[in-house]
């Protein structure tokens, strides 16, 4: 699944460890999601949603829907 | 926003302490094992009383390494728990189809010795690093 997370994350100056962190996940999670290879649970996309007030639907892109 | 800047993140910190505490208590329990079966040779002459304590000992450490194992799995992020539980399941099914193999190796002439649990043992922690290994790569 494709997602904005390195934009997003660009924008606020952040590095992966600050994302991994606010997160409560390993670098290594952070980085997986934000490449794609790793689809983040429900509660997890929340959480990330809410970090950056958007929805999870701003952050993230359901590519068998497009 | 410079309020969530860190180099190490706490989960990670998290991470190291359980990983050690899991190291700690694996190597009491290997060591117990080692008192197990050479202290009633080598210490203790086969006495009842030594064995039957060390022996306690032994199962005791193994279940304490086993709720530190569980308290670090629950400590894993959601990635991190997904590579270990699926190095396990692997794990687990070369264990069986290995061990159901070898044993019957001796029972249809294949080798002359009796199988050894230690080379399944070997096998399987083989096998989970080599899992862990991959599963690690995969999502670098």
């Amino acid at each position: 699944m494709k997602n904005r997370l390195k934009v997003l994350r660009a924008e606020r100056d952040w590095t992966q460890a600050d994302l991994a962190n606010a997160l409560a996940v390993s670098r290594q999670t952070a980085n997986a999601i934000e490449k794609g290879k790793f689809d983040p649970s429900l509660p997890l996309a929340f959480k990330i949603a809410r970090l950056f007030k958007l929805s999870v639907e701003d952050i993230f892109i359901d590519e068998d829907a497009s | 926003m410079n309020n969530i800047k860190h180099n190490e993140t706490n989960c990670e910190q998290q991470g190291n302490h359980f990983i050690k505490q899991l190291a700690l208590w694996t190597l009491a329990w290997v060591a117990s094992t080692a008192l197990l079966r050479f202290g009633a040779e080598f210490i203790w002459d086969y006495q009842v009383a030594f064995s039957i304590a060390a022996l306690m000992a032994h199962l005791a450490l193994g279940l304490a390494m086993i709720m530190v194992n569980v308290k670090h799995l629950a400590n894993l992020d959601e990635l991190q728990r997904k590579i270990t539980m699926d190095a396990m399941g692997i794990t687990l099914g070369v264990g069986l189809i290995a061990g159901i193999a070898y044993e019957q190796l001796e029972d249809i002439k294949l080798i002359s010795f009796e199988p050894e649990i230690n080379h399944l043992i070997m096998i399987m922690a083989f096998t989970y690093i080599i899992s862990i290994l991959i599963g690690n790569r995969k999502y670098q």
